[in-house]
């Protein structure tokens, strides 16, 4: 949910010095500022989550993707605060002052999520239960590699979400992007689950062995058609399909990734049993998530509504 | 040169913590006052009241977001610096945080939305129901967030094995013995911290005769408010004292630097205490106060620091001294409630300019409190996370100093860029006064 949902407003921040106008830079910002703080509390539920979910995994997770972590949390404090000041100026240089913070926030908020991502499939170092490595194992060829495709799966999700969301120049101008981009996502996808596979005897395992070629392939195979489609929709101008597509691309990956690293919650030494709270947390949470998710979902949709349509260049408030 | 990591862990999450509380202690209370003003505006029409709202909610969404941004760095801090403190009591404070997720954190984001953007879209009973839902929202997330912090200093409903805290009944362990005293104060600290700032806001409006119509309006609501919550927050201070001595009888002693244990102990209005030689030099006291305001009984028994052994006692010098900062801004809160009423029973509210400029000077006195009574309740959990079963010291990442030093240096930096920002905004937004159409 947060990829999705934080995805496309932090791929717009991505965007945003390359628009062609100021007013395009107004309409994308004004199109996700309803947004971004819903949107961004679903990172909070991470957090919370696994915490609470899987507080073995969270103090061991923590620690080791240090660097990254706090990267991200200064990248979403400029990011978010820009939304603000933004409104808030008065001149033009004033104002340029908080895009950029707008975009410089985005970007390192998903190059670091990116970074993550890698170094959680690379797997971490525990001993007893804690963290053991050193801090600067998350940083490497394959997480920045991540971490790079990341801000090309994000943008992708923005510019769709701006086909959606915005009309004339910023739309046409998000469907040229977005088309690039489609490429640049379709390598990107292609080299990780290439280079996966190869990180660990596992996962190759996993892939590779027996009749699991055929059981797995339906899932790449998939993907490959959703990009297809995807080409397609963009070709024919389709305004809510291409980001409909996106976020399944999305989900095929997010799909082979946990195939791939099932059962661990923390790769590849605590399993998410070993790494779970205790029963009585976890049913009280479950009963918890089961009534109080649904609500959720019902008013992040309903605020979605009111706000549906076109955005506007204007002032919001 | 190298630095305890763990120090510098501590320093961190003292300043993300401190610099974090300053806006929900804003927010939560501004929340309610737009409620409040919002209700008036549908029930009268007057279009001062919506004025008086447009007014605030350009103040209430800067505040509320440096609240998010600055809040998402607590809650993975717990895991990156603290990670024994995470493993440890996850079971019971992750479900907590969670919940304050689920039924706090969503509420108040998604109705946010169509607060601040949505007049034109949504009718007028929905955009008042948005504002209700997200005041309401933020007495939510009070709510288990004190129920978790509250837990950390009066633990119940638990037993412990091989190091780990597991829960065994949630009703103890959220209604814990210090709970709902530290949620009323808490609440009332907020919705009066958010009152000196709408009273100090328009007293200097008032001063500089700027938007002198919808100014009256703010300055007397807030300055009734102040007369009326004042008292009953001291009260629900004094009943708070009264559990701490119960339950953690070695903060109160250290707060008020009482070193012996006695019957009618005196209160020290002021001193210095030393805790080499365990006494408090140049001390003024007045006899038995303490123990009556403690224990509401003039020969009441207090502990005493030496009845505790050395590792057992927070540092007294802060506690002392914060707590006497807390309580005399109290009274002069109190003061400024009393003469409000006074003034305006003689008709002379809005004229009196010493009042005024008085009233500018309190405006960041909710603040102050807040922060030192936290102060004093966290340090005074020291040497304590968990209160008796589980030591700061040992619960602490295992993080090279460097790296925490890189991180504490990174947050001090951009906090005090992003805060200056926003004063400079806010500021800025407060002297352009009250638009009107």
């Amino acid at each position: 949910m947060y990829v999705f949902l934080d995805g496309f407003d932090l791929g717009v921040g991505i965007l945003f010095p390359y628009a062609p106008t100021h007013q395009c830079r107004s309409k994308m910002m004004n199109s996700v500022v309803p947004f971004w703080d819903g949107n961004e509390t679903w990172l909070v539920l991470g957090g919370g989550g696994l915490f609470a979910a899987f507080p073995l995994a969270f103090s061991i997770i923590m620690p080791a993707f240090y660097i990254p972590i706090i990267a991200m949390l200064l990248g979403l404090i400029f990011r978010g605060v820009a939304f603000e000041f933004r409104f808030k100026t008065e001149s033009k240089k004033e104002q340029a002052i908080w895009d950029f913070s707008f975009h410089i926030g985005s970007v390192i908020a998903t190059f670091s999520q990116g970074i993550m991502l890698g170094a959680f499939i690379q797997g971490i170092e525990v001993e007893d239960g804690t963290f053991v490595g050193n801090s600067f194992d998350c940083i490497n060829s394959f997480s920045l590699m991540t971490g790079l495709a990341l801000i090309f799966g994000y943008s992708l999700l923005g510019s769709t979400w701006l086909i959606m969301k915005t009309d004339r120049r910023t739309a046409e101008w998000s469907r040229r992007v977005a088309s690039s981009l489609v490429a640049l996502v379709a390598i990107s996808i292609i080299l990780v689950s290439c280079w996966t596979p190869f990180l660990n005897d596992r996962i190759y395992d996993k892939w590779f062995s027996g009749s699991n070629i055929f059981y797995l392939a339906p899932i790449p195979f998939a993907a490959f058609l959703t990009i297809c489609f995807l080409v397609r929709s963009l070709i024919k101008k389709r305004e809510k399909q291409p980001f409909i597509l996106t976020i399944l691309l999305f989900a095929l990956c997010y799909l082979g990734l946990v195939i791939s690293l099932f059962p661990f919650v923390v790769p590849y030494q605590i399993s998410f049993e070993q790494g779970a709270a205790v029963s009585t947390s976890l049913s009280l949470l479950l009963v918890g998530i089961s009534l109080i998710l649904p609500i959720i979902l019902c008013y992040t949709a309903y605020s979605y509504y009111v706000f549906r349509g076109k955005s506007s260049h204007g002032k919001m408030y | 040169m190298t630095f305890d990591p763990i120090l510098l862990a501590r320093i961190q999450f003292a300043f993300t913590i401190s610099f974090h509380i300053i806006f929900p202690a804003f927010t939560i209370g501004l929340a309610g006052y737009l409620a409040c003003v919002e209700a008036l505006y549908l029930k009268t029409k007057n279009q001062t009241y919506k004025e008086i709202y447009k007014f605030w909610v350009k103040i209430f969404s800067i505040i509320f977001g440096m609240g998010v941004v600055s809040g998402v760095v607590l809650s993975y801090q717990i895991g990156t610096n603290w990670a024994g403190f995470s493993a440890k009591t996850g079971n019971i404070l992750g479900p907590l945080f969670g919940f304050e997720v689920l039924t706090a954190f969503f509420l108040e984001a998604s109705f946010l939305g169509i607060m601040l953007f949505g007049w034109n879209k949504v009718s007028p009973k929905m955009h008042f129901a948005s504002t209700v839902i997200v005041a309401i929202g933020t007495l939510i997330s009070a709510f288990w967030i004190i129920a978790a912090n509250s837990w950390m200093h009066t633990p119940q409903g638990f037993i412990i094995q091989d190091g780990i805290f597991y829960p065994t009944n949630w009703i103890d362990i959220i209604f814990n013995p210090s709970f709902i005293y530290r949620f009323c104060h808490m609440v009332l600290a907020t919705y009066l911290t958010c009152a000196f700032v709408v009273c100090g806001v328009s007293a200097w409006l008032l001063y500089h005769k700027k938007s002198v119509e919808h100014a009256k309006v703010m300055f007397k609501m807030a300055l009734f408010f102040i007369a009326i919550f004042i008292p009953l927050q001291i009260f629900v201070g004094d009943l708070h004292g009264i559990n701490t001595l119960h339950h953690q009888p070695a903060k109160i002693a250290a707060i008020e630097a009482i070193w012996e244990t006695q019957k009618g102990a005196p209160l020290t209005l002021f001193g210095i205490p030393d805790e080499a030689s365990e006494t408090t030099k140049y001390a003024i006291e007045i006899p038995r106060l303490a123990s009556l305001v403690l224990t509401h009984e003039i020969d009441g028994e207090i502990a005493g620091l030496k009845s505790f052994p050395v590792d057992e006692r927070p540092p007294v010098l802060p506690l002392f001294f914060l707590f006497r900062l807390m309580v005399a801004i109290g009274f002069a809160m109190l003061a400024t409630g009393v003469m409000g009423v006074f003034l305006n029973f003689k008709q002379k509210l809005f004229t009196s300019i010493w009042f005024q400029k008085w009233c500018m000077i309190m405006t960041p006195s909710g603040f102050i409190a807040l922060l030192s009574g936290w102060f004093v309740t966290e340090i005074g959990r020291q040497p304590y996370l968990v209160y008796g079963l589980l030591r700061t010291r040992d619960a602490a990442s295992n993080i090279a100093s460097g790296q925490v030093l890189f991180s504490l240096i990174s947050f001090v930096v951009v906090y005090l860029i992003i805060f200056g920002a926003a004063t400079f905004y806010i500021l800025r937004l407060i002297a352009k006064g009250v638009h009107t159409n």
